[in-house]
């Protein structure tokens, strides 16, 4: 069967796109945010995980308002970027694994969480800038399966939702008949906010909190309501829920591997967790 | 609309049923944005491009006058305005400038602020 070998969560700033296209890694601005990566690409090296599951969240470029699911997986060969919009440098494609992709969507369905299946899925920055992040040298053996979760059109899933579905997909990946290593990346948060009056709103006791209890009690973070999240997190900072999905597919204890935590990047506190399955 | 109570929280807007109906034709019209063809179409002919998406006046108003807090009001959405504002090269503390009356500087002098306590 395959075997889960750790869980990572790192922000996904549009902007860290163009700090990697002009090699600003050094640069004084994105030096305390990069440096935070060398250990995780240590254990990497050290795991060698054959598959990321990535749970994100699109921003407009693969779901439109016409169609949005609240919960979708990918299913393809490959998984394309494009033009967002916003000016940032597009990535080459990525691998899919369809494969893991039908087993989940079997194992989940069957658990009954009623996704939306895409055997075509443009993947935004949400998807590709933690995994040029991660694998700074693109590992082009590496297989990929999206996971999508609307953060864009409220009601969003709740947290306790997401918790579950993540546990699910942890069961269902261990219950695929395969001698892969798989890593289940969660990216997006940490706490900001772009829009309103309140834009620039970030909250570190919070953020600190919530990494803490990620690895030691992630049911902590479902006292929460989503609204909760919004007031404590930023109208984007509720991408967390990416991380919390994550960490559920983790299973019961992790260890924490090492973790980055800086502001700003952008307008947003920006959070890196690396956790290994005990 | 059934009249609904809901939680306010200053100075944040949430995105839900109401304001993806209202904003549905802005938020379009910004989608059309993640194609180069349609951001020169849209510069070339502001108005008119507004026009062919359906634009109320009120967000009509609120694209000419590039003006964040209008358009979030008549529905917008902040992923899709982003690409709005992508067309005249403004990042996110432009933005949020704008929005809160501060100069680009104060903003990012607030937003390193969050980080030292
Ligand atoms: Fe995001």
């Amino acid at each position: 069967m395959a075997r889960i070998v750790g869980g990572i969560s790192v922000t996904h700033v549009p902007y860290i796109g163009r700090a990697i296209a002009n090699s600003l890694q050094q640069d004084a601005y994105w030096k305390p945010f990069f440096d935070g990566f060398p250990p995780v690409h240590a254990w990497l090296d050290k795991v060698k995980p054959d598959v990321a599951v990535v749970v994100y969240n699109d921003h407009g470029l693969n779901f439109f308002l016409d169609k949005m699911p609240t919960f979708a997986i990918g299913a393809a060969e490959e998984y394309r970027n494009a033009d967002e919009g916003w000016g940032i440098p597009t990535v080459a494609p990525f691998k899919g694994d369809p494969d893991l992709s039908w087993h989940l969507i079997d194992s989940l369905i069957e658990a009954e969480f009623d996704l939306t299946t895409c055997q075509e899925m443009l993947v935004d920055h949400a998807f590709t800038l933690p995994l040029e992040l991660l694998w700074p040298k693109r590992n082009a053996a590496l297989r990929t399966v999206p996971v999508c979760q609307n953060t864009v059109q409220f009601p969003l899933p709740t947290p306790k939702r997401c918790l579950a579905f993540g546990r699910a997909i942890g069961k269902a990946i261990e219950s695929w008949d395969s001698d892969a290593r798989v890593v289940v990346i969660g990216t997006g948060g940490l706490s900001h906010q772009l829009d309103g009056e309140r834009a620039g709103f970030i909250n570190k006791k919070f953020d600190l909190e919530f990494m803490e209890k990620l690895v030691t009690d992630p049911d902590w973070v479902t006292r929460y309501s989503i609204t909760d999240l919004v007031e404590l997190t930023g109208t984007q900072g509720v991408e967390l829920i990416n991380w919390l999905t994550a960490r559920g597919a983790l299973g019961g204890a992790v260890k924490a591997i090492h973790t980055n935590y800086h502001i700003p990047i952008s307008n947003t506190a920006a959070g890196l967790i690396a956790m290994e399955t005990v | 609309m059934a009249s609904k109570s809901k939680r306010v929280i200053p100075g944040t807007t949430i995105f839900d049923g109401d304001m993806a109906r209202k904003g549905y034709a802005l938020n379009k019209m910004c989608y059309s944005f993640n194609s180069e063809e349609n951001r020169q179409a849209f510069l070339a002919d502001r108005e008119g491009y507004c026009a062919r998406f359906g634009l109320n006046a009120e967000q009509t108003k609120a694209v000419l006058d590039l003006s964040v807090l209008a358009m979030l009001a008549a529905g917008g959405n902040a992923y899709f305005i982003a690409k709005l504002g992508g067309i005249y090269k403004l990042d996110m503390q432009d933005v949020g400038a704008q929005q809160t009356g501060m100069t680009k500087a104060e903003f990012q002098a607030k937003l390193v602020a969050a980080g030292k306590n």
